[in-house]
């Protein structure tokens, strides 16, 4: 269904990029800064993103305090979206951006076709892509039944069908323990999953409730190294590797299967940032954003998994809102304060977000850790320690830290350490 | 006759840590929970060891709706043993559109204390 409020205007206060959850979030926290016309741009033929074919619960449980489903979690936004009467073009794709913020856009819904919008402030909330085969080089032959676990995900939930019959999950990120099970109660024999690392990639919880309730085997230490078959995926060598994460190919043994899923990791969906010259994060492949998730670019804004990848929702939210509050805020008053400080990762970090904070303002930091690590603590230089049980690289650690940690502080970088005592 | 003592193995999933717990039991009856650092460790052991629960989430066919498959929930967490009881059952639901977000899909046919419930709108065509 090809759904638009009302006829596209020629001037919007505040353009969002992206209906997912990071685009719902800043188009409310634009309206909630005082922008009436807000308008979000989604590829597909309705808001809500990659919601849709989560299926699975986990959802909303630190932002609705109840644990919900992908699609109910969707839905609640794109109600607030409606009740907010921001307008939504679906079907739609973004083919350029100016450096004077007109948006051109070209959409298969009714009465759209291509246009022109002028925005005072533009929200970047693409999300991210899956990374695939030609990410990590497997080699052998083409065969069909290679795919990425989200693409199965949707195949499966969405579309209705199965991938295959026999499946072998290369990954051991969440979304690759989410489709074993799925996989599994579809009838589909899930023979394995495969994790380079010495360490699973997702929660626990997953790994219990994906893996273990279904005696599903998880290998860590181990890689699939080539792929075989003609038409269709025939079998996968795997082979465990060395310290270095090098396949040892001498131990590799053939598991028959017809389908490889690719549970491997997300790339940040930057085509947009890179055409404006927006700069990027080398470690996130994001934008680097400031404390207001303003890119390197005025008035250009970003936040979700296209900046950096979340673990959960509810943070994508959070920090959606905040970057659309502050687009709404821009495009009312044509500027934002300036921030001071940069925050530099160092030993044991290997990104933070946003990259730089003001002394004079609260911010959520976010974090990851480049190894696991018990008994530790991230530091901000001398003026903030916080201690953990424990800092795992696939957990984001979020920090809340108030003007008074700053104060005092005349630097203009200030180091983020993961400190082992 | 006494049950033996034996020991069965768990994964927390309290945290990322991931205790190994072990519980020593005879049946139901825990004389033993050993691995664990922290309270929800030996909470999580017990509730594991003794009724361990699960929110089945899958999909059913929808007709005459804009989608094709309706993506659906158990409204409570099941007994983890009915959870694939509950998905052949599901397998032979097809439901009409129009459907409305916590629709009952399937009332409790099983007995387990949860009816399953629809966790999207899907409107008719």
């Amino acid at each position: 269904m090809n759904e638009i409020h009302r006829p596209l205007r020629p001037e919007y206060d505040v353009v969002v990029v992206g209906g997912g959850p990071a685009g719902m979030g800043a188009a409310l926290g634009a309206r909630e800064a005082g922008a009436e016309r807000v308008l979000i741009i989604d590829r597909e033929k309705e808001a809500g993103g990659i919601l849709w074919q989560c299926i699975h619960a986990g959802f909303g449980l630190h932002y609705f305090k109840e644990e919900l489903t992908g699609p109910e979690y969707a839905q609640r936004f794109l109600k607030q979206v409606e009740e907010a009467a921001i307008d939504v073009v679906t079907d739609a794709f973004v083919l350029d951006i100016d450096r004077e913020l007109n948006v051109t856009l070209i959409s298969s819904a009714e009465g759209i076709g291509m246009r022109t919008v002028a925005a005072g402030a533009v929200v970047l909330a693409m999300g991210a892509r899956e990374r695939t085969r030609g990410a990590i080089h497997i080699p052998g032959t083409r065969p069909a039944g290679v795919l990425t676990a989200g693409l199965a995900q949707k195949m499966v939930n969405i579309m209705g069908c199965l991938p295959g019959r026999r499946a072998v999950i290369l990954g051991s990120g969440d979304i690759g323990l989410i489709m074993a099970r799925r996989l599994t109660l579809e009838g589909v024999e899930v023979c394995g999953v495969y994790e380079i690392m010495p360490y699973a990639n997702g929660l626990n919880r997953n790994i219990v409730q994906c893996l273990h309730d279904y005696d599903i085997p998880l290998t860590l230490s181990h890689t699939v190294i080539e792929i075989h078959g003609t038409h269709r995926v025939e079998k996968v060598t795997v082979a465990p590797v060395d310290e270095n994460l090098r396949p040892i190919a001498s131990q590799g043994r053939d598991i028959p299967c017809d389908t490889l899923l690719l549970a491997i990791g997300l790339i940040p969906e930057t085509e947009l940032a890179r055409q404006l010259a927006i700069r990027i994060d080398r470690v996130t492949n994001g934008p680097v954003v400031s404390s207001t998730m303003e890119t390197s670019m005025p008035g250009v804004f970003a936040c979700g998994n296209v900046v950096h990848i979340h673990d959960l929702v509810d943070f994508v939210t959070e920090e959606s809102l905040l970057a659309g509050r502050n687009a709404g805020t821009y495009a009312i008053k044509g500027q934002l304060s300036k921030d001071t400080i940069a925050l530099v990762p160092g030993e044991g970090i290997s990104y933070c977000v946003p990259h730089t904070i003001s002394p004079d303002r609260e911010h959520t930091i976010y974090l990851r850790v480049r190894r696991p690590q018990e008994r530790c603590s991230i530091v901000l230089g001398d003026l903030y320690e916080r201690r953990l049980r424990y800092a795992f690289p696939a957990e984001m650690i979020r920090l809340q830290i108030k003007p008074e940690h700053l104060q005092g502080f005349e630097g203009t970088r200030l180091p983020v350490e993961l400190r082992v005592p | 006759m006494s049950v033996p003592i034996t020991v069965t193995k768990y994964l927390c999933i309290g945290c990322p840590l991931g205790c190994s717990l072990e519980v020593e039991h005879s049946g139901q009856q825990i004389h033993d929970i050993r691995g664990y650092q922290c309270k929800r460790g030996k909470d999580f052991a017990i509730s594991e060891h003794t009724d361990p629960r699960r929110t089945l989430t899958t999909t059913v066919r929808v007709i005459g709706g804009t989608e094709r498959r309706l993506p659906v929930k158990t409204e409570k967490p099941i007994p983890r043993d009915k959870v694939l009881r509950l998905r052949d059952e599901l397998r032979r639901v097809t439901v009409k559109a129009p459907i409305r977000t916590g629709d009952v899909i399937l009332p409790d046919v099983l007995g387990l204390g949860s009816a399953v419930v629809a966790t999207r709108d899907i409107k008719a065509v």
